[in-house]
């Protein structure tokens, strides 16, 4: 997270603002400043996340008057896979792991190799960096749209260029193959101008007292690129994996979590448990629980990726 | 000896080549959704491929702006209205408590900000449900203030402005001082005209991924009058038995607004995301 790394080194700089500037101010400007984002931050932010919790301790249906309390017993239930809704969670929680992990390693390793084609000097370079880039500027809407005509199982350009006859929309596992496919056609280029950013910020000089040191071309990349893109990496994977777990759209667009809902991923489930069958109270446990995995699942990668170098 | 320059130079070509035929490539699928959008009802979906249009038409335009199920330029309006608002809104919040943060000395100013930044780490998920319903205590299910406001409690705006405001000499507010200047002229006068670069930036990344939004407005907006762009689209696919000529006229239309603007705004936009890092 070089961001944050830069941002503390930069607060202490801050600190040591000279005095006279808070001496002219009266006590409550600050709170002046930071009043408006703060009505909004806790109204919108931490309110929901107490009110969330307190509601997955409740039978919540918006449009009935009584909301019983009824504890843990929608986790209990959430976590026996015998009960409805629990065969329903945890078939949805499969299909967001089933997509994040097919869908992370391709989102990585892409991305980094069209940023060091990228870093290169050479004409057009910005033209191509825009065209990568592009996909990602549309929304999910337009992309699902346009690639649910390309996947098309009678019409589609996919399957004609190809020589198939694959039921991309309605079959897994090619459902799972075009929605991680159109993902990474979407958000590559994201990825790829953030590490790009990150070889940029790596010391020429590094490069060269390597290669003065005699190292070519493979153990520069090694010694040199590697470790400089660290910082990068932790936050890519990180920001990457949760993307890939929330994933939504696509499924929605696309494949409408088709084959019965195989690839209705848990934020669908979530989004339809709770905002269509107003079934709250179980919504709310199940985004808890799966964001308890997210949070898992970042703290794994940032152990992964600690340096070693420092104590 | 003049053999090396020369095949450099071929090798220089076949990489020219081969980068530009995967670029034409990448870019091929949107391509194919402005051609069809010309196309008729039967050219789109043909089972052979029609990359140009014939005969090319504007019908599919005609019929979805002229078509009562698809209000299509009452929701461009309101996505216009919604994306502008919640850019305004960050800008307006997150400005001067960045600035707070970033430049004033008061108790609890860490503790606050660490709070902040804390929420960066909270998986979005788990606010859809509770926002929900704090939008409809507050009466705005069905209306664009639900799409305008939740969104702008982020940390990402503060965040992002904060470390721009740290980078800002003092010499210049504290020659402003010594002029009798209080606070609030400091950062108005001095500060966000300074920050317009970084100001720009959280302007177009917040106008773009409201403007792009799908899964709070389609279940926070109901009424086909106060849909986004991309809500109003994603019913429409379902209600018209996909009508490829049609939904690619929609998709155009709601990719035009980003797309100019990121023709106009290219490095701004790319630059803004790739050292923010933390969109996306």
């Amino acid at each position: 997270m070089s961001v944050l790394t830069r941002s503390a080194d930069l607060a202490g700089a801050a600190t040591a603002a000279p005095a006279g500037a808070a001496r002219r101010m009266r006590w409550w400007t600050p709170y002046a400043f930071l009043a408006p984002y703060l009505l909004l931050f806790a109204v919108f932010m931490v309110l929901p996340i107490g009110f969330g919790f307190w509601t997955s301790l409740h039978e919540w249906d918006i449009s009935l008057p009584a909301k019983p309390f009824v504890g843990l017993e929608h986790y209990t239930e959430l976590f026996d896979p015998a009960s409805v809704d629990g065969s329903r969670f945890w078939m949805a929680m499969r299909a967001t792991g089933v997509f994040t992990v097919a869908s992370v390693p391709l989102l990585i390793l892409l991305p980094l190799l069209v940023a060091l084609l990228m870093n290169g000097r050479f004409r057009g370079r910005n033209v191509y960096r825009a065209v990568y880039f592009a996909p990602y500027v549309l929304g999910v809407a337009v992309v699902g749209f346009v690639w649910r005509y390309l996947l098309d199982g009678n019409i589609g350009l996919v399957d004609h260029y190809l020589g198939l006859d694959v039921q991309w929309t309605t079959d897994v596992p090619p459902a799972w193959i075009a929605l991680v496919g159109v993902t990474v056609w979407w958000t590559l280029g994201l990825n790829a101008v953030i590490f790009l950013a990150g070889l940029q910020d790596i010391p020429r000089e590094l490069y060269e007292a390597a290669m003065v040191d005699g190292a070519g071309p493979l153990a520069r990349f090694r010694a040199v690129t590697l470790p400089g893109l660290r910082p990068v990496t932790v936050f890519v994977v990180n920001a990457t994996i949760l993307a890939s777990a929330n994933m939504f759209g696509q499924s929605y667009l696309i494949t409408s979590g088709a084959p019965a809902d195989q690839t209705k991923t848990a934020i669908y489930l979530i989004a339809e448990t709770g905002l269509r069958q107003f079934d709250m109270g179980t919504a709310s446990a199940m985004s808890f629980i799966l964001a308890g995995f997210l949070m898992c699942a970042s703290a794994l990668v940032f152990g992964a990726f600690r340096d070693r170098s420092k104590p | 000896m003049t053999a090396a320059p020369a095949a450099r130079r071929v090798r220089r070509a076949l990489l020219h080549l081969v980068l530009a035929v995967v670029a034409a490539l990448y870019i091929s699928p949107l391509v194919y959704m402005l051609l069809t959008s010309f196309k008729t009802r039967e050219g789109a979906g043909s089972t052979e491929p029609q990359w140009i249009p014939s005969p090319a038409t504007t019908g599919a335009y005609r019929e979805i702006l002229n078509s009562p199920d698809s209000p299509i330029l009452t929701w461009f309006a309101n996505s216009l209205i919604a994306a502008t608002g919640h850019a305004v809104l960050v800008l307006l919040t997150a400005a001067p408590a960045a600035y707070a943060l970033a430049r004033l000395r008061f108790r609890g100013r860490s503790a606050i900000f660490t709070v902040v930044v804390a929420t960066l780490f909270v998986p979005p998920v788990v606010l859809l449900i509770p926002n929900f319903l704090i939008v409809n205590e507050l009466s705005w299910v069905d209306s664009l203030p639900a799409v305008i406001v939740p969104a702008a409690a982020g940390g990402f705006g503060v965040f992002f402005l904060r470390q721009f405001f740290l980078t800002l000499p003092g010499e210049l507010e504290e020659a402003a001082e010594l002029d009798g200047c209080n606070r609030w002229q400091i950062f108005t006068a001095i500060a966000l005209p300074l920050a317009r670069p970084a100001l720009v930036t959280l302007f177009l990344l917040s106008f773009l991924t409201n403007w792009n939004d799908f899964l709070w407005p389609i279940y926070v907006l109901l009424s086909p009058d106060s849909l986004t762009l991309p809500a109003g689209l994603g019913n429409f696919q379902s209600a018209n038995n996909i009508r490829y000529d049609l939904l690619m006229a929609g998709a155009v239309i709601a990719s035009l607004p980003v797309i100019l603007l990121y023709l106009a705004a290219q490095r701004w936009v790319i630059e803004g995301i790739s050292r923010s890092g933390l969109k996306g």
